[in-house]
């Protein structure tokens, strides 16, 4: 038996709402989880006043209304899934280590900020810094999986050390700027500056970009572990065309400022 | 007990336990993957003298394998896990990532795994790139014609080795129609390989020799040239000819399936007796009864 959450009231600002969560809301009644603390501006509030919660006969969590401004939804989970049945707001799934969120709309900034491991998927568009580092962090996303089936704006992957983002249209600029590790794979184009500062790491294109003057073409091949990559990505619904799979890709390496040991893949036009 | 005109002698194959691992192999065309299948499974007939026992399980086709390119599914078997997990890195070092075009995986489910791609990712010199996907690793290791891409680790499991098939007949051609006839039902089991020469040999042995030096020996109870030679020959008067088909497979099921349709597929060719080799049940864990089998 899970719980639905229906947004009745619509926040006049910001609701941060962590509580949103398998682990704090799992075998928890309705009444109590109503009773439960979201912070709504410089207001504490509760749970219960935003929306209404019923019991459903889904094991998953499900929340339902337009969440655009509320912000942590499934914030530090660990285990569970999340069906957001609409738009989410800012910071959805930070710092969280596993399960899955599903949003059937879009999401606002800072997707999966310093992701550990789980699975994120968005239907619509992402907004900027998917997966990234929070500003002053080291290390952003180290592991799991975001999947955003739209697009998404600018940093996307900023300091990312480990783990998948999957963008299905564009996406903006510095994608992947300071990448420690791991892969970004955009179906759509890059925006400038992708790979500024990268260490190492994967950035894969399909629709091209302009490699930074720091990164150094290498060649034109199939990479092999590419076809998992893609394979795994249709799977779980990005429309990967067969031309990507079994196309060829220019390597640039780079960024030559930094280990010169990361790559840039674009699918070669 | 006879099946169709074939005498099944009342007897069992001794089997043993053993380790095992399947390596699923893929490559931009199906010529590739065999080709590097191939060599991996070369020289590895018999513990006793190759470490490890290994053959082709099957072809598979593009839709099965992990990237989705015509592959080989190879199983190596070795009397330990440590043992399993040496002979790979040393047959998919020399002989897999050797091949043009390749990728190696990972291709069984089972707790205990061994290091395989985290020991060869040293050939990248330190330009390998390990990868993260779906909770599992994989390695790139930089070659000349792209990459090699190999699974960090194998998953190992108990095993069955050195079930048997005794092919007795009255000469060389009619026991080695019969003979492949077995092998070739034999292949269709899944989980088995037969690691001799297309399935087929003739050097069977028995244990011990009156060397010192030597482990294993010729089994003279089954050669047809001694049969006037040894107190305890097995050849019937009217044999002259007697093959063996070892069967390797990954749980004793798929050794007695293997064998019972060798059993069939060799007396449906005509051969004149059916029998299996054995060190009196002291030594294998294992008896596969051949009465059992034909029931």
């Amino acid at each position: 038996m899970g719980l639905k959450l229906t947004l009745r009231n619509q926040p006049q600002v910001p609701l941060e709402a962590e509580v949103i969560s398998p682990d704090r809301l799992d075998g928890m009644k309705p009444a109590k989880a109503g009773a439960l603390t979201v912070q709504h501006g410089n207001q504490e509030a509760a749970l219960g006043d935003f929306f209404r919660i019923e019991a459903h006969d889904g094991d998953e969590l499900r929340v339902a209304g337009d969440l655009s401004r509320v912000k942590l939804v499934g914030a530090a989970m660990s285990r569970g899934r999340i069906v957001i049945e609409g738009d989410v707001g800012m910071h959805l799934g930070a710092v969280m280590a596993g399960g899955e969120i599903l949003v059937e709309g879009k999401a606002g900034d800072w997707v999966g900020p310093e992701m550990r491991g789980g699975r994120i998927t968005i239907k619509g568009d992402a907004g900027h810094a998917v997966g990234s580092a929070y500003r002053g962090s080291q290390i952003g996303m180290r592991g799991g999986e975001i999947i955003v089936q739209g697009r998404a704006g600018n940093e996307v992957g900023n300091t990312m050390r480990g783990g998948l983002i999957a963008i299905g249209g564009d996406c903006g600029d510095f994608a992947g700027v300071n990448m420690l590790a791991g892969t970004i794979v955009v179906l759509g184009a890059l925006g400038i500056r992708s790979g500024a500062g990268m260490k190492r790491g994967s950035i894969v294109a399909m629709g091209g970009a302009e490699p930074l003057p720091t990164f150094t073409h290498a060649c034109r091949y199939q990479p092999s572990y590419l076809r998992l990559y893609l394979l795994h990505l249709r799977r779980l619904g990005l429309a990967v065309e067969d031309g990507q799979l079994d196309g060829l890709y220019d390597r640039w390496s780079g960024d030559s400022i930094e280990l010169n040991r990361g790559e840039l893949l674009l699918l070669q036009s | 007990m006879k099946l169709q005109q074939t005498e099944i002698v009342d007897t069992f194959a001794e089997a043993f336990g053993m380790w095992a691992a399947r390596v699923v192999i893929t490559a931009d065309s199906a010529k590739w993957a065999l080709a590097a299948a191939r060599a991996m499974t070369g020289f590895a007939t018999s513990v006793i003298g190759c470490k490890c026992e290994a053959g082709i399980e099957r072809e598979l086709p593009a839709e099965e394998t992990p990237d989705r390119r015509p592959g080989i599914s190879v199983l190596l078997f070795a009397m330990d896990a440590e043992g399993v997990g040496k002979r790979l890195v040393e047959r998919i070092g020399q002989c897999v990532m050797t091949c043009p075009t390749t990728s190696c995986f990972n291709g069984l489910e089972a707790e205990k795994r061994v290091s395989v791609g985290g020991k060869l990712r040293f050939f990248g010199d330190g330009h390998q790139i390990a990868k993260r996907l779906d909770g599992q690793r994989y390695w790139r290791v930089p070659v000349m014609d792209g990459e090699f891409l190999v699974a960090d680790r194998f998953a190992v499991q108990p095993a069955v080795g050195g079930g048997n098939l005794l092919i007795l007949g009255r000469d060389r051609p009619s026991v080695l129609a019969a003979t492949e006839a077995a092998a070739a039902a034999m292949r269709q089991v899944p989980g088995v390989i037969l690691p001799f020469p297309d399935g087929v040999v003739r050097s069977g042995s028995k244990v011990g020799s009156r060397y010192k030096t030597l482990i294993a020996s010729t089994n003279d109870a089954y050669c047809p040239s001694l049969r006037g030679a040894v107190a305890e020959s097995l050849v019937p008067e009217d044999v002259a000819c007697v093959l063996e088909i070892v069967i390797d497979g990954l749980d004793l099921t798929a050794v007695e399936s293997a064998m019972r349709a060798g059993l069939e597929a060799a007396a449906g060719a005509g051969a004149a007796q059916l029998s299996a080799g054995n060190y009196g049940g002291n030594l294998g864990q294992f008896h596969i009864k051949l009465k059992d089998l034909v029931a």
